[in-house]
């Protein structure tokens, strides 16, 4: 059957008119074997394979770009967890900045704006590579610009790593000291059940269960969701729900056909497609402004929960009918600095930290792009982090915090951060927390619900 | 999808849907023809009609023997887009299939 001039104007509109877009293809690159006790070699086989990998991935990006009129709008890199290649160097600061330089550059000449997997797995302890790391992580991601971090600093099964937690929180202080605004701290991402294919930044990273190669799409269109919402202002939220699960499984479907067949080209393996909404700062491409479409008046009032939930499980199904691949994060990013709905509502008092933390049970990626005063000490940002994983853990999701302690600032501020990355209200948070209880470190044993077998 | 032909841009093969919509004038539907004919693209099936004052058009185009990339058509058509204010767009047939039909 042909297609109908209805359906062709559908997916015009939601290309031209509802910011829809595959917003991400990122390559995940398995760079195990360049392993070697020798630096100068090690550092020369990786950039030469990122350099030659990247350069392909954005010449099949734009061919495709240009077939189906469907923006790709990232195209980015994901490595093996870079401590363990840095396992069998010495542990030293220069040699893990020398290899984020090596990133950095080789991200560079392929025309990559960020490459993902520098960090770790330290869920449930560290090797000296991984302490190694958490040293040197301040000053490698403070002179480099492309490159993007990630810790894992629990999950179900083993639990959370607070002794890798009570670090972190200083050293979201060292490197916030060492950038404007303290953007150094937009570039890692630390986590709950990190996936290992989640395709977007800063989180991604290609794990060590992965193939050579494999090429993850992540799909976004939270303005295609709103527009659908709206235009459906009367009906109850059996039929919404329905109603967003036939939208999310056309562009679900759009994100497969691409996918597939930017591997194909490439000569990889397809990974997953990541159905996340992800919002951007452009106008209508707001979660925020699809809850509020739902009929919360403003998202972090009263009902946003229960909305986003609803949202989030929509989308799923949507996607999961579309597309035997969905993986990564799939479900709805809620970053407060890049989505104008969740900056207006911080602004106009409707969302506080509270009750962003409430939304992130039922969302799919954590506390994302907030802000917080300058002192905040270290030992709060730890707290706010164990908390945040906590609901991972216990939840069995995955939940990731990226949080901005931005020098100089106090609650009400407006920090500025540009571009994707958008701005924020600095928002109030106890600076008297719980200092004891970070600083007995150890380990939050894993949940009973780990004991599965 | 359509037989590959080895010896052209494979982004530039099989069928692709063009749209446009805007303000109805003389001549659109000319502009286009003329630039489908000069890169040898054939046009295999047309739906058009006027909604109040707006011209709005598919068109299906065949681009097998197609002498230049989707990015040349897409510029071209760019082009009479901007001249005559309307919106074009040209995109391969497969996502359509992909997103509206199971």
């Amino acid at each position: 059957m042909r297609i109908s001039v209805e359906e062709v104007f559908e997916t015009v509109q939601m290309t031209m008119d509802q910011n829809f877009d595959i917003r991400t293809v990122t390559l995940g690159i398995n760079l195990k074997d360049c392993m070697s006790r020798n630096a100068n070699e090690f550092n020369k086989a990786v950039e030469e394979r990122i350099v030659k990998m990247g350069t392909r991935l954005n010449k099949y990006a734009d061919s495709i770009e240009a077939k189906y009129g469907v923006p790709i709008t990232n195209r980015r890199i994901s490595i093996t967890p870079a401590s363990l290649l840095l396992e069998p160097l010495p542990k030293t600061i220069s040699t893990v900045v020398r290899f984020a330089k090596t990133l950095d550059r080789a991200a560079k000449k392929a025309n990559i704006d960020f490459i993902g997997g520098f960090g770790a797995m330290i869920q449930k302890g560290m090797t000296s590579s991984d302490e190694n790391m958490l040293r040197a992580l301040p000053t490698a991601l403070a002179q480099t610009n492309r490159v993007c971090s990630f810790l894992n600093l629990g999950t179900t099964l083993a639990g959370i790593n607070m002794t890798a937690v009570e670090r972190v929180g200083h050293l979201l202080k060292d490197l916030a000291s060492r950038s404007p605004n303290g953007i150094g701290c937009a570039k890692i991402v630390v986590f709950a059940n990190a996936p290992e294919d989640n395709p977007f930044m800063a989180g991604a990273h290609h794990g060590v269960g992965e193939p050579d190669y494999s090429l993850n799409v992540g799909i976004s269109g939270p303005g295609v969701v709103r527009a659908v919402v709206s235009k459906n202002p009367d009906c109850d939220l059996t039929e919404l729900s329905e109603v967003i699960k036939r939208t999310v499984f056309k562009i679900t479907r759009a994100g497969e056909l691409i996918g597939r067949e930017m591997a194909k080209l490439m000569d990889v393996d397809f990974g997953i497609i990541d159905i996340s909404l992800a919002s951007t700062t452009a106008i209508g491409d707001s979660v925020a402004e699809i809850i509020e479409a739902m009929g919360v008046t403003q998202m972090g009032r009263p009902g946003s929960t229960a909305a986003l939930a609803l949202l989030i499980d929509a989308v799923k199904k949507g996607g999961a009918m579309a597309s035997g691949n969905v993986g990564g994060l799939s479900g709805t990013f809620i970053p407060v600095s890049e989505d104008m709905g969740m900056i207006k509502a911080v602004e106009d008092g409707s969302l506080n930290i509270e009750k962003l933390e409430a939304l992130t049970s039922v969302c799919s990626v954590g506390l994302d792009m907030f802000a917080v005063p300058g002192d905040t000490p270290a030992h709060v940002l730890s707290a706010i982090i164990a908390d945040e994983l906590a609901i991972g853990m216990a939840n069995n999701k995955t939940t990731g915090v990226r949080v901005i302690p931005a020098p100089g600032k106090k609650v009400g501020d407006i920090v500025h951060f540009g571009g994707l990355l958008g701005s924020a209200t600095i928002m109030a948070i106890h600076q008297d927390a719980s200092p004891a209880f970070i600083n007995r470190k150890g380990r939050i044993p894993a949940p009973i619900k780990a004991l599965r077998n | 999808m359509a037989a590959k032909n080895p010896k052209k841009n494979n982004s530039a093969s099989g069928i692709s849907i063009l749209t446009v919509t805007g303000l109805d004038q003389v001549g659109i539907i000319a502009k286009i023809s003329a630039a489908m004919t000069k890169n040898m693209i054939n046009i295999v099936d047309v739906n058009q009609k006027i909604m109040e004052e707006h011209f709005v058009m598919t068109m299906a185009c065949d681009l097998t023997n197609a002498t230049v990339s989707i990015k040349d058509i897409q510029a071209s058509l760019a082009r009479i887009a901007d001249k005559m204010d309307l919106r074009i767009t040209f995109q391969h047939e497969d996502l359509f299939k992909a997103m509206h039909r199971v």
